[in-house]
Order: structure tokens, then sequence, then C-alpha cells
């Protein structure tokens, strides 16, 4: 089973250096939009490679102001992650070396991941009863 | 010998002499029909149904004459095999562009013909190849057995039949 963990966001990268002693394998990380509480909730899937233990650490961040330090240098497999979650919800990672598009096109505009993200090409579902 | 006989239909000998004779579209069109080179081209799963194992022993492209180009210089057919996104959008077109005429494009499977899965609510998928290329024959399913996708080959074989020289 693994824990989960909340952690505030200034204090990510100081938290995660201790961190990095016990878990030194960082296999995933993603977010999520919730529009209705106003926050992109992050999520870090710490892994450790000797025993096996996993831990999820979460952290919220204020909707219109999407800040958070990188954690490129405590876990270089941070980099397209983050470009990743860049990419879709427009989050900025403060100390990334080289934060631009990953997955889509380098002139596209808006994030297209957050809940409220409306698109020309995009055609609506209708709701059937 | 199919292709054989297919071919003496279109000849005709002069009787006691060494020529034969036969109009032009035919015999460009029995080669063009019975050569469809196909670009090594897949976007998505569509690829594994409509070019690995249509092209595979099993169901042996090889005998309609189909063998797989890996530069669009080289081949005649376009085998849109999977969803178009938006990124992939120009490179199709550029592809398609550098493939010499006669050229055809055959859209495989529920993605390619309108979208597909990907048809509501998709900030990134093309809502048909159509949209960007012609298409000549359209082969539903998600995805198509290779089976369906031999028959959208000999129906594009029989549009190549028809076809003129004047007009293309």
């Amino acid at each position: 089973m693994s824990e989960e963990k909340k952690i505030a966001a200034a204090e990510l990268l100081i938290e995660c250096r201790k961190l990095q002693a016990t878990y030194d394998y960082l296999p995933f990380m993603t977010a999520i939009d919730y529009p209705e509480k106003n926050i992109i909730e992050l999520v870090y899937r710490l892994q450790s490679t000797a025993t096996n233990e996993t831990l999820m650490l979460k952290v919220e961040l204020p909707r219109d102001k999407a800040e958070v330090s990188s954690l490129i240098s405590v876990w270089p497999a941070a980099d397209w992650h983050e470009r990743e979650v860049y990419d879709m919800f427009g989050v900025k990672f403060i100390g990334h070396p080289d934060l631009r598009r990953i997955l889509l096109p380098p002139d596209w505009q808006g994030y297209p991941l957050l809940k409220d993200y409306t698109d020309p090409n995009m055609i609506k579902k209708p709701v059937t009863i | 010998m199919d292709v054989a006989k297919d071919l003496f239909r279109y000849l005709e000998k002069i009787p006691g002499g060494q020529l034969i004779i036969t109009s032009t579209d035919a015999i460009f069109n029995w080669g063009r029909a019975n050569s469809l080179w196909y670009m090594l081209f897949g976007l998505k799963c569509c690829a594994i149904e409509g070019i690995m194992a249509a092209g595979a022993s099993r169901f042996d492209l090889d005998r309609f004459g189909m063998i797989f180009r890996a530069s669009p210089r080289q081949s005649d057919l376009m085998i849109v095999a999977g969803t178009v996104t938006a990124k992939m959008a120009p490179r199709l077109k550029k592809l398609y562009e550098q493939m010499s005429e006669p050229r055809y494009v055959l859209a495989m499977g529920s993605c390619a013909i309108t979208g597909g899965a990907f048809y509501y609510d998709s900030y990134s998928a093309v809502k048909g190849v159509d949209n960007l290329i012609p298409v000549d024959v359209y082969v539903p399913g998600c995805p198509p057995r290779p089976e369906a996708v031999i028959e959208g080959f000999m129906k594009l074989q029989a549009k190549i039949k028809k076809e003129s020289i004047l007009k293309r």
C-alpha cells in the first residue's frame, strides 16, 4: 500500500531533498484540475528501488497562479514529466532549464487538459438522457 | 496465372506479325492496378491490422503485387491507418505531396474517416483525413480486419482500371 502525503508548494523542494534519501526514483507525475475548488493538484509518485516502498506526494496550487519549483535537481526524471504538465495544464516550473511544449505543436494556444479549455475545432458531445 | 490471363485480355496479336496492339489506358491501368506499392506509414493501432498483418504471410499482400516502400517517392498508395492529430496533419500532407503521381489514398478505420472515437471533446484529433488530402477508398471498422482492407484494395484496383491517362 502506498502512503499519501500533502505538502505545501513552498516547501516542496526542501521536503523532496529529504525524501530523496529514501525514495530514489520518480516513476510518474501528473496534475489534476479542480475548477470548483479553484486548484490544480500535482501528484508525484515516488518509489524506492531498494525496498519497493512507494509514496504519493500531493501539492495543491492556486489555479490563477500555478507555479512551483522544479524537481529536476532532485530527480532528473522529472524533466519530461514537468514539460508535459506545463504543456497540458500550464503549470510553471521554476528552475526548469528547458520549459517548452513537449507533445503539442510549439505554436499551440492554451492548455487543453484544463476543464475550461475551449477550441473552435472541438465538438461538444451531445447529452443524451 | 491470373495476372498473365488478365494481361492477354488487353493485348491483341496481329496474325503473322511480331506486333501486339493494345490501348494505352488498358496497359497503363493494368500495370498500375497490379503494382500498388504502399508507403510504410502507420499512425496508430490500425497499422497493425492494415499494414503489418495484411502484409505478412497469412494475408499476403504480395499476391496483389503490393510491396511496402519506406519512401514516399517510391510509393503509389498511402494507407492512412489511424487517428490523424493536429500535430501530424502537416507532416501527413507533406508525405502526400512527396508521393509521385499517380497516387492513391486509402482511409482505414473510423478514426481516419471521421475522427472515430475522438470525434467529440478532442482538442487534437483531425475530424477525417479527407479534410487534408483527397481519399479514394474508405474502409470502415475499428480496426478493420485485414480481409476488409484487402477488399478495399480490390475496390481501389477496380477504380484504377476505370481511369484514363487523359484525365489524371
